[in-house]
């Protein structure tokens, strides 16, 4: 099929600034299904499955009523993570493009053998003979005492491992423009949503559109320290940069929207440029993804830090369900406020 | 459904190319047996001696283009589906023309050419990939068939049970082909499973199965016939048990009779019913065969399995410079997709 037709890349710094702007906007989810909708009426190889994507709310619209439309090529799954992980790599492996749709990580977790043991290494250990064009979607859960077992993120393990795509789309517009490219993709892709974004408007263009994995974008430019946020920390960030610009700090902010492919150049481009870095994530801190970027850059960038790197993450314990204790667990806009002066007044070492 | 199959129900030409095919897998084996202490092909091989007559009957059935999936001890699935023989060997010595490139060995073989999709060494993992490769089919109506070969251990797992489910409520054109050979590396069966009659299991789906003489490769190709058959009519998934003996150990060359594990009534019971024998002298009862043709079956095979050491052995490795390749395909949206 003509995927080549396409839009490559039309983002410019336009996220989601555009109140009082007369542009098409989609909300979050709207923008995911709009993305399935046009991938599977476009290629007759990609189908949508999953627990619950028929459902009457559609997996939080972002499957709505797209089964009525499609009928066999949109359907509800057992609840057998592993085996149906399998089947979707084994169904691409035969030339299909399967989108397997989970409501929340955690239950990826049930699925590790047949990614991790074989999605990820099909194509290399047959010496490039097979391909598994396969996408894995899910929709990180976050508050409302949703607890240990339904808030997990987990990007930092399937970071680690070598062969799945990792992508985390922090807008409307990201949401669509990747989930396009991750179905068009030859390879393993694990896409990770977050359930605090599904709110978000942004401009969403109507046609098919597709972001490239790998470049990463800079939400606001700033001149004293760069922060990378991962996901729904990039809009915390954002909020942060606002209210530390009324101090006198000029943040940068980074959304690297893919971690496997990792944009390394335009994080160090940046540090280079402010000699300071924090990393927030949304997931633990150790052997993390904020770990790895913080790797990179020391092993990449030590000559451009002013001042030691800084990790916002959650606290290495399991997520607990009492709304006081979410709130001391999760890291935001306050946290982000803080280590920024605190790494700006640093004494260079 | 007949207890017994009788091999009058096969055309001649089928009952000859089933025992070339079932000679094939042995002389291979024997072959890898010959070469492994020379420790040239550095590899795990899991050899499927006693074990020629499943994959010979099922695959048989098949089409070039159906697909098979197989495991660890897949050499025979991989032969009996017409993989090309040249690059599996050179994939046992690890070499660049390997069917991987080297980068698999013995234990994760494929032939895309001939619907042979791969092999997981993981006990039980090719089971759900062979089931999505039937969704494919019923998804594109295309008409093909799914295999999947598995040992005893894998119906432990619960990926086996998940994927019956599966293909039972959609009706997926795959069969289920269980080689039961009783052991798993060193346990018996009856230690490993609370009911070790592994076909019963389908009865919790109403999944359809045969229960199969697997040392009779008559029986394995008429019921798997029945099978495949009942799979590509669109009636869906049908399972296989063929109960079978592992000659060898559960890795490596050679018997191991001197670890003491195994049940010697049953041995002794098994080790007399040689499936590649046994067959000969029935085609040579029935005059199926003579002499002449024996001969001349087995010289055609020799000569081919000599030539296919040979281009293994003078082969190149893989250069170590492209270690990184194969990772990802790595085709660019922008250069896209067909």
């Amino acid at each position: 099929m003509p995927w080549t037709k396409i839009l490559i890349e039309k983002q410019g710094m336009d996220f989601d600034e555009h109140s009082g702007q007369n542009l098409r906007k989609l909300t979050y989810p709207e923008a995911i299904r709009e993305a399935l909708d046009q991938a599977i009426s476009y290629d007759e190889r990609v189908f949508v499955m999953g627990q619950g994507v028929d459902d009457p709310s559609g997996m939080f619209g972002t499957t709505l009523d797209l089964h009525k439309k499609y009928g066999e090529r949109v359907f509800d799954t057992p609840l057998a993570e592993n085996a149906l992980t399998g089947i979707a790599i084994g169904s691409a492996v035969a030339g299909m493009r399967p989108v397997y749709v989970h409501n929340r990580p955690d239950f990826l977790l049930l699925t590790m053998d047949q990614i991790v043991n074989h999605a990820s290494k099909w194509r290399y250990m047959f010496g490039g003979r097979s391909k598994v064009p396969l996408v894995i979607r899910a929709v990180i859960g976050r508050g409302w005492g949703s607890a240990a077992q339904h808030s997990q993120s987990l990007h930092g393990l399937f970071m680690h491992v070598p062969g799945i795509k990792l992508v985390m789309p922090s807008t409307a517009y990201d949401a669509k423009g990747l989930l396009i490219t991750s179905i068009a993709e030859d390879n393993p892709v694990i896409f990770i949503e977050h359930r605090w974004l599904f709110k978000h408007k942004g401009h969403v263009p109507e046609e098919m559109y597709s972001i490239p994995f790998g470049k990463g974008v800079v939400r606001r430019a700033g001149k004293d320290i760069t922060v990378v946020g991962i996901s729904c920390m990039v809009i915390e960030a954002l909020q942060a940069a606002k209210i530390l610009d009324e101090e006198g700090f000029d943040v940068e902010v980074i959304d690297p929207r893919t971690l496997n492919p990792l944009d390394e150049e335009l994080i160090i481009e940046s540090v280079k440029k402010t000699g300071r870095l924090i990393v927030a994530d949304t997931d633990w801190k150790r052997c993390g993804v904020a770990s790895e970027i913080t790797a990179v850059v020391s092993e990449k960038g030590w000559r451009y830090l002013k001042a030691p790197i800084r990790r916002i993450g959650w606290p290495d314990i399991p997520t607990p369900a009492s709304y006081v204790l979410e709130e001391a667990f999760y890291p935001g806009v306050n946290d982000i406020v803080e280590t920024v002066k605190e790494v700006i007044n640093e004494k260079k070492r | 459904m007949k207890n017994k199959t009788d091999s009058q129900d096969i055309l001649k030409d089928r009952l000859v190319e089933l025992y070339r095919v079932m000679l094939k897998i042995r002389k291979v084996q024997i072959k890898i047996e010959e070469e492994y202490p020379k420790d040239e092909m550095k590899t795990p091989v899991h050899l499927c001696f006693g074990q020629e007559a499943i994959p010979a009957g099922v695959c048989g059935n098949l089409h070039e283009d159906d697909y098979v999936f197989s495991n660890h001890r897949g050499h025979g699935h991989y032969i009996a589906k017409g993989g090309n023989l040249n690059a599996m060997i050179a994939e046992l010595y690890c070499k660049e023309t390997g069917c991987s490139r080297g980068r698999g060995g013995s234990m994760h073989l494929i032939d895309l050419s001939v619907g042979l999709m791969g092999s997981s060494s993981i006990v039980s993992g090719g089971i759900p990939l062979a089931t999505g490769a039937a969704l494919s089919a019923w998804l594109k109506k295309d008409n093909k068939v799914s295999v999947v070969f598995f040992g005893d251990a894998a119906s432990e797992e619960g990926v086996l049970y998940e994927s019956m489910n599966f293909a039972m409520l959609k009706k997926l054109p795959v069969v289920f082909v269980c080689e039961n050979n009783f052991y798993s590396v060193c346990s018996h069966i009856s230690s490993r499973q609370a009911n070790d009659d592994v076909s019963m299991r389908t009865k919790a789906f109403s999944l359809p199965y045969h229960q199969v003489d697997g040392a009779d490769v008559s029986d394995v190709y008429l019921k798997s016939r029945d099978a495949i058959n009942y799979a590509r009519s669109g009636k869906g998934p049908f399972f296989l048990e063929c109960k079978v003996y592992r000659w060898r150990g559960h890795a490596g060359a050679g018997d191991d009779l001197k670890l003491k594990y195994r049940k010697m009534d049953e041995w002794e019971k098994w080790i007399k019913r040689d499936p590649v024998l046994e067959f000969e002298e029935k085609l040579n009862k029935e005059k199926i065969i003579n002499d002449d043709l024996r001969k001349s079956i087995g010289a055609a095979l020799d000569k081919e399995i000599e030539a296919a050491f040979k281009f293994a052995k003078e082969s190149p490795l893989p250069d170590k410079k492209e270690i990184m390749k194969y990772l990802f395909a790595d085709k660019e949206i922008k250069n896209a997709l067909d």
